[in-house]
């Protein structure tokens, strides 16, 4: 009955709010630069459950939502994969995670995240959002989609939102890092210059 | 401002034929003529490229038309459901001066191995053309500040007003918004 009574109150507060928030016009919602990124306890493709507070240590992170059956994706895979050789260490580790509503594309299941995983060597946690609760918050629209975050005494602060860099076609002639330069800054104690970018993607499948 | 015209194709066909010619030679003339007059039949798609810069001018015609101007690829799974609900406009609409533009955002290296083989499997008849800018962050607020990139994305203009939709569309919604720029 407590739990009734929890559940009616919870819808109630929901509608509240929508009915305020329904006419802004707003596209799209989520973080936005300074904002308070949430924590998240998500499934890692080995099984285990994996959160930003599992990292003591670290200085910060680069979360990346991104998935399998993306192109713009699969593009940036070992780029991604170069940015957590490069900042792991230095305390700003790459989390992965994929947001896509697997009944409508299998090619981003578990097995298949496994799969790829494996096949691509990735070093980093390569996580579902079982759910698909974690990517609205942050408001990822696409694949890929990167928001730096660090952490700081109120929590993990959003400093950067957008793309990996400026050319997904060509490695060889990107003229911009923008989450390399946002993490640079970020470790010299300095203000993020580019702090939001635009890239092509692929719409998070729900 | 320039514009690559992909006609590969036929650039392909040709150094076919020059090969067949090189390796052997006693091949009949005829097969090789005949062949070229099926792929003239066969009418292949030709693909306009564009970067963006060049592009541009297709997102400011100022005439007495409704231009609908999606944004697409072959890969994109959502593009493809709703691309049938363009076709349908491009050929519902035409007598009411409705101009659908198909923008595909499909990788070059692919123009040749997906792009042009799926407008002749699905036989479209919109104009499609592809925009090659890797920098898109320099031009997707051009297209719209509302736009943070994913697709399928749509814009419908006329010289009086525009209005940028971050999603797919059914039929229906479709007509519903393309009718709000018709008088």
């Amino acid at each position: 009955m407590k739990k009734a009574i929890k559940i009616v109150s919870a819808l109630a507060i929901v509608l509240l709010i929508s009915a305020f928030t329904v006419s802004k016009v707003s596209v799209h919602s989520g973080y936005k630069i300074g904002d308070i990124a949430t924590d998240f306890s998500l499934k890692n493709i080995d099984g285990k459950m994996v959160s930003l507070a599992d990292y003591t240590d670290a200085k910060g992170f680069i979360v990346i939502f991104t998935c399998n059956t993306c192109p713009y994706a699969v593009a940036y895979e070992d780029r991604i994969e170069a940015l957590n050789k490069k900042y792991a260490d230095k305390g700003y580790p790459v989390i992965a995670i994929m947001p896509n509503n697997t009944d409508v594309q299998p090619g981003d299941r578990l097995e298949a995240m496994q799969a790829r995983a494996k096949a691509k060597g990735f070093t980093f946690p390569y996580l579902k959002d079982e759910g698909q609760k974690i990517y609205p918050q942050y408001g990822a629209t696409k694949t890929p989609h990167v928001y730096v975050l660090q952490k700081t005494k109120k929590g993990n602060q959003v400093k950067y939102i957008g793309a990996i860099d400026d050319n997904y076609q060509d490695e060889a002639s990107v003229s911009k890092k923008y989450v390399e330069n946002a993490v640079d800054a970020l470790l010299l104690g300095k203000e993020v210059e580019e702090k939001e970018t635009r890239a092509i993607g692929c719409t998070i499948k729900v | 401002m320039y514009i690559f015209i992909v006609m590969n194709i036929r650039v392909l066909f040709i150094v076919f034929v020059l090969f067949l010619n090189c390796k052997n030679e006693n091949k009949p003339q005829e097969i090789t003529s005949t062949k070229e007059k099926e792929y003239v039949l066969e009418d292949k798609p030709i693909v306009e490229e564009y970067d963006f810069n060049a592009f541009e001018k297709f997102l400011n015609i100022k005439d007495d038309k409704v231009y609908v101007v999606n944004f697409w690829a072959t890969w994109c799974a959502p593009c493809i459901k709703e691309l049938p609900y363009f076709e349908a406009i491009h050929e519902n609409y035409k007598n009411k001066n409705v101009v659908v533009l198909l923008v595909s955002l499909d990788f070059p290296k692919q123009y040749q191995k997906k792009l042009i083989p799926f407008m002749q499997k699905h036989k479209l008849k919109s104009k499609v053309v592809a925009l090659n800018d890797p920098d898109s962050n320099s031009w997707i607020p051009k297209v719209s500040e509302e736009w943070s990139g994913a697709i399928p994305a749509t814009l419908i203009y006329n010289k009086e007003k525009r209005a940028f939709y971050e999603q797919s569309f059914n039929y229906e919604e479709l007509k519903t918004e393309v009718n709000r720029f018709i008088n």
